[in-house]
């Protein structure tokens, strides 16, 4: 620490000007020591393993980033991230429980713990903390396997560092970490603008602690956000246009140029759907069914995509595989062969250049299609892992240990939670129950043959609704089994409500408002069924779950292809829509998911047990511990 | 007079093979019919009224019984006999109650049901029973100013006279169902606002020309069509709003809930209106119903009179109902194993459910706009008691 405070000496006006760190820096200059004192045993311990390259202190995780190009980051570390790091030391005492080392330390906990819970969210921020700031560092390794260094470099930086940590942000806190983020690549270029965007990473990071204690006093905050301002402008243009070109799994496509820029990197070349509805111009909305071919000349020239991820890719796009399980399944093999062919490359460390690697196929698979949540809890946990891979293994028993956990993963997490869910939602099913679902749920579909197994008699009602017609499959499957079935389209849900006792329904995802976030149409069955006073249930596996909220079907969706609308498969005489797929004022919207409010919600069956909806958050939290803890 | 009856039954079997649809071209066609029955009737010379009354009920129980969904044509049946019974109170003779009577049994058990509700206004049917002459309708019939002119008029009257009338009557009642439309679609621009986002359903032309007219007058909106499988009507009024140039877009049913929080208005046209304000309209629009209560969006129906029909629902969504042909959900090649075609092999594993019709209870209901203006679902029962006789709930 003692190497990085001198530097931090000399910038430390510099940071001032900044002015972000107005709320931390009445902390780091109360109490360096003990924090130094502190951080200190920690990182000399590991250090001297790591790299015998540097003196500079480095904490952990980021340790890992010691390697030849270390010293560029620990300058342009040392004008920014003097806060940060301080606050990434005091941040990892958290979960400990020592918190009371230091009254400086504590006074700031306290101070933070109204703006929001503390252990849990220290946890949250922890785990980006470890996934966004070791591929940040790692990029540079891409950056060498890929192209012109610059935008690759910039584009899976940003979407590392951001995209964990824009997932888990409060608004507030997003805005901070923008604001961060620019002052510290403002500080940087002052500095010499030499590399900053690895520093940026975990300075974003790390302010969003900072931000915190600032979220009460709005005033200093936006002070500091003015402060930053003329600073960047002077300098970081091209800084900005490379940080933007990050692709975002939640990118606003209303934004021009951003989209520009996205296009410019994609490998996937979409072809942007001319007639778009104004109301979802935030989501991308490609032409379908003119990339595969493309992509499939291209293949030779991916020449560091690994085949097992294309493949996915390809399969995403296509649609051959569906459904939130069956993808979240599919992405996890692929890796666990990537894993298995990976070999580190001479003068990389694994931990760094496999995040990036997969970080890369990542960015991949979202241009393909955009990430479930499921997919991206499973991403947060594979980088989880590797970031967490201890730097005394080797290279054949870090990659064993990684093919393991991602086995444990799917096979506890998905395979082994289905089960349980499966044994909870049996207990529901009575005889003579008339049973209604939506859709193709897998786990309802589980859920209806182990009770028929078990000899139950009950009936059952599949509702479905075009483009996907999905419940013409479960229809097959069900009655393939022996069971009894109707089956109508979701128009005619009130007409066969009356019979229903109760409804089963699948989600892609449960935000912890207890919002149920499903297949199009969820909610409208949902609905009915709450009208008619029937019992919605839902089977969702806990790994769905999500601490994001979500009000409406529209903020955040999927748009699918809007030709699937016009035309109706396998009936020719409707063609009325023939020909007016060009007219300007003729818009199809396909959209694939919808927000079920939490009020049509009875209960939701997880892995964890039966909940109500307003239970969420509480299994949410506890996931996310067991996650960072495991 | 054959032609009369290869007339009726022509368009029996057209009814009962729905080969007529929508309530508006079925209330046409057989307005015109009932018309071509009242010129032909041959009059006996006492009890022409009458006569001429039980004519047209005759070929009206024939016509609802061919298709018992479509409420519209009773609707009109019953509007025409009221052109007639403003007659027959001229006529007063007691044998038009008798003839009555005796055609109480021939109605079908559901009419019968009806009947039965009509005892609900006893002074009514008392005095139908009586036989006090002065009558039957006088308070019930909405033209009670034609009655008292019809009263004036000479009992001896030829027979002319008197068909010529109820012609009169027939075709006034030709002319509004025509002329439903443009009296609805003129209230449009007192209800649609610049920039509204207007949710719809179906495939309807009251709607069509009330968007239209709204259109004319510069308003600018948008409107989404929610496509309405499995007969994709949303299809066919999407083409048509895109053809007058308004701005559309087409979604599927499931996304009505997802897209309703950002919708002002839902617009439908309604297949029959009944007396307690509950709506029968296409399948999908008791979701949209619901959704929209949910996100206080107003939910309006426009409907000509000859949608309004005077009977109480009881279990609508299954007794007013018909289910269509699986086929239109299922490929039949598909899943020809699992389907069972009535050879009767057990009971099948799998069912196909495609009704036509939904219903929406009056609570769901924020406005309905008829020809004669915007009403509440609560004043239904009344608007309709102004165009039937309470003795003709029964035909």
């Amino acid at each position: 620490m003692e190497s990085r405070r001198n530097p931090r000496a000399v910038v430390d006006p510099k940071v001032r000007q900044v002015g972000f760190f107005t709320s931390s820096q009445p902390d780091s200059t109360h109490q360096p020591d003990p924090i130094a004192s502190e951080s200190h045993p920690v990182a000399s311990s590991i250090s001297p393993s790591g790299n015998s390259l540097s003196p500079v202190m480095i904490p952990p995780p980021r340790h890992n980033s010691s390697d030849t190009f270390l010293l560029r980051a620990a300058a342009a570390a040392a004008s920014a991230v003097s806060p940060s790091s301080f606050s990434y030391s005091t941040r990892r005492d958290f979960p400990d429980g020592s918190m009371t080392a230091s009254p400086g330390r504590v006074s700031r906990a306290s101070f933070s713990k109204p703006s929001s819970s503390l252990p849990g969210v220290g946890m949250d921020s922890m785990a980006a903390a470890k996934s966004s700031s070791v591929p940040a560092s790692g990029l540079t390794t891409v950056s060498v396997v890929n192209m012109p260094p610059g935008l690759s470099e910039k584009e899976s930086d940003q979407k590392k560092n951001s995209k964990p940590l824009k997932e888990k942000t409060t608004k507030a806190e997003r805005r901070a970490l923008q604001e961060a983020q620019r002052a510290a690549k403002a500080a940087a270029k002052a500095e010499g603008g030499k590399a900053p965007l690895v520093s940026s990473g975990s300075v974003a990071s790390t302010n969003v602690k900072a931000a915190k204690p600032a979220k009460p006093s709005s005033q200093k905050n936006d002070v500091a956000v003015a402060a930053p301002g003329p600073s960047e402008k002077k300098g970081g243009q091209t800084e900005k246009d490379r940080k933007k070109d990050a692709p975002h799994p939640r990118m606003q496509y209303d934004d021009e140029s951003r989209v520009v820029k996205a296009k410019r990197r994609a490998v996937v070349k979409q072809t942007e759907a001319k007639n778009r509805v104004e109301l979802f111009r935030h989501l991308p909305q490609y032409e379908h069914g003119t990339q595969l071919p493309d992509l499939e000349t291209k293949f030779f020239q991916l020449d560091p995509m690994h085949p097992a991820v294309y493949k996915v890719g390809l399969q995403y796009l296509s649609g051959d595989i569906s459904g939130g399980n069956a993808r979240c399944i599919a992405m996890l093999q692929a890796f666990q062969e990537v894993v298995k062919d990976y070999s580190t490359p001479s003068e990389k460390t694994l931990n760094r250049d496999m995040t990036a690697k997969i970080s890369s196929y990542v960015s991949f698979l979202i241009e393909c299609r955009p990430l479930s949540v499921s997919m991206g809890n499973a991403i947060r946990f594979v980088k989880n892992r590797i970031a967490k891979l201890p730097i005394t293994l080797s290279e054949s028993e870090a990659k064993a240990a990684l093919q393991s956990d991602i086995e444990r993963f799917i096979n506890e997490k998905i395979i082994m939670a289905d089960t349980v869910i499966v044994k909870h939602a049996v207990t529901k099913i009575r005889d003579g129950d008339v049973l209604l679902t939506y859709g193709s749920p897998t786990a309802v579909e589980m859920v209806l043959l182990h009770a028929h197994e078990l000899k139950k008699k009950f009936r059952v009602l599949v509702v479905d609704s075009r483009p996907k017609l999905e419940g013409q499959l479960l229809l097959r499957r069900l009655i393939k089994r022996g069971i009894s079935c109707t089956y109508t389209h979701i128009n005619a849900v009130s007409y066969i409500m009356h019979e229903v006792t109760k409804v089963f329904l699948g989600a892609s995802s449960v935000l912890s408002n207890g919002t149920v976030y499903s297949r199009v149409g969820t909610a409208c069955v949902a609905m009915v069924a709450s009208a008619f006073r029937v019992p919605v249930l839902v089977c969702c596996e806990a790994y769905k779950f999500h601490e994001r909220v979500q009000l409406d079907s529209i903020c955040s969706n999927e748009l699918g292809d809007p030709n699937a609308i016009s035309k109706v498969h396998g009936r020719e005489d409707i063609n009325y829509l023939d020909g007016l797929t060009n007219n300007a004022n003729l818009q199809f919207l396909n959209l694939m998911y919808d927000a079920t409010p939490s009020d049509y919600i009875s209960m939701i069956i997880t892995d964890y047990g039966m909940v109500p909806p307003t239970s969420v958050p509480v299994i949410v939290r506890e996931y996310q511990k067991e996650h960072s803890l495991v | 007079m054959p032609d009369v009856q290869s007339m009726v039954l022509e368009f029996v079997n057209k009814l009962r093979k729905r080969k007529i649809e929508g309530s508006q071209a079925t209330a046409r066609c057989t307005v015109e019919l009932l018309r071509s029955v009242i010129s032909h009737h041959r009059v006996p010379h006492a009890n022409q009224a009458s006569a001429l009354i039980d004519a047209v009920k005759a070929v009206g129980a024939q016509l609802v019984a061919a298709n018992p969904v479509e409420l519209a044509v009773g609707n009109v049946v019953r509007r025409a006999a009221v052109a007639g019974l403003d007659l027959l109170d001229a006529s007063d003779d007691d044998e038009d109650v008798n003839g009555k009577g005796i055609g109480y049994p021939a109605m079908s058990a559901a009419v019968v049901a009806a009947a039965a509700r009509s005892t609900l206004r006893p002074p009514s049917l008392q005095t139908l029973l009586e036989g006090t002459p002065e009558s039957a309708t006088a308070p019930y019939t909405s033209s009670s100013g034609a009655d008292s002119e019809s009263k004036t008029a000479d009992k001896s009257s030829i027979t002319r006279k008197l068909k010529h009338d109820v012609i009169e009557g027939v075709n006034q009642l030709i002319h509004e169902i025509a002329g439903c439309h443009e009296q609805i679609a003129e209230q449009a621009v007192e209800h649609i606002h610049q920039n509204e986002v207007i949710l719809t359903l179906g495939s309807s032309r009251t709607v069509l020309e009330f968007l239209c007219a709204a259109k004319e007058k510069k308003r600018s909106f948008r409107v989404f069509v929610a496509e309405g499988a499995p007969r994709y009507q949303g299809h066919l009024l999407a083409k048509e709003l895109v053809a007058r140039g308004l701005q559309t877009t087409v979604i599927t049913d499931s996304a009505v809930f997802a897209m309703i929080s950002r919708v002002n208005m839902v617009i439908i046209g309604a297949h029959a209106v009944m007396a307690n304000g509950g709506v029968i309209g296409p399948v999908g629009v008791n979701m949209a119903a619901l959704a929209a209560k949910k996100h206080a969006v107003p939910f309006v129906v426009l409907a000509g009179s000859h949608k309004l029909c005077p009977l109480y629902p009881h279990n609508p969504e299954v007794l007013l109902n018909e289910l269509r042909s699986p086929s239109e959900l299922l490929d039949f090649g598909e899943f020809s194993d699992c389907l069972d075609f009535g050879t009767g092999s057990g009971s099948p594993l799998l069912q196909v459910v495609n009704p036509t019709f939904d219903y929406v209870p009056p609570s769901l209901v924020s406005l309905f706009i008829t020809d004669t203006g915007g009403h509440n679902p609560s004043y239904m029962y009344r608007l309709i008691a102004d165009y039937y006789s309470a003795d003709d709930l029964v035909m």
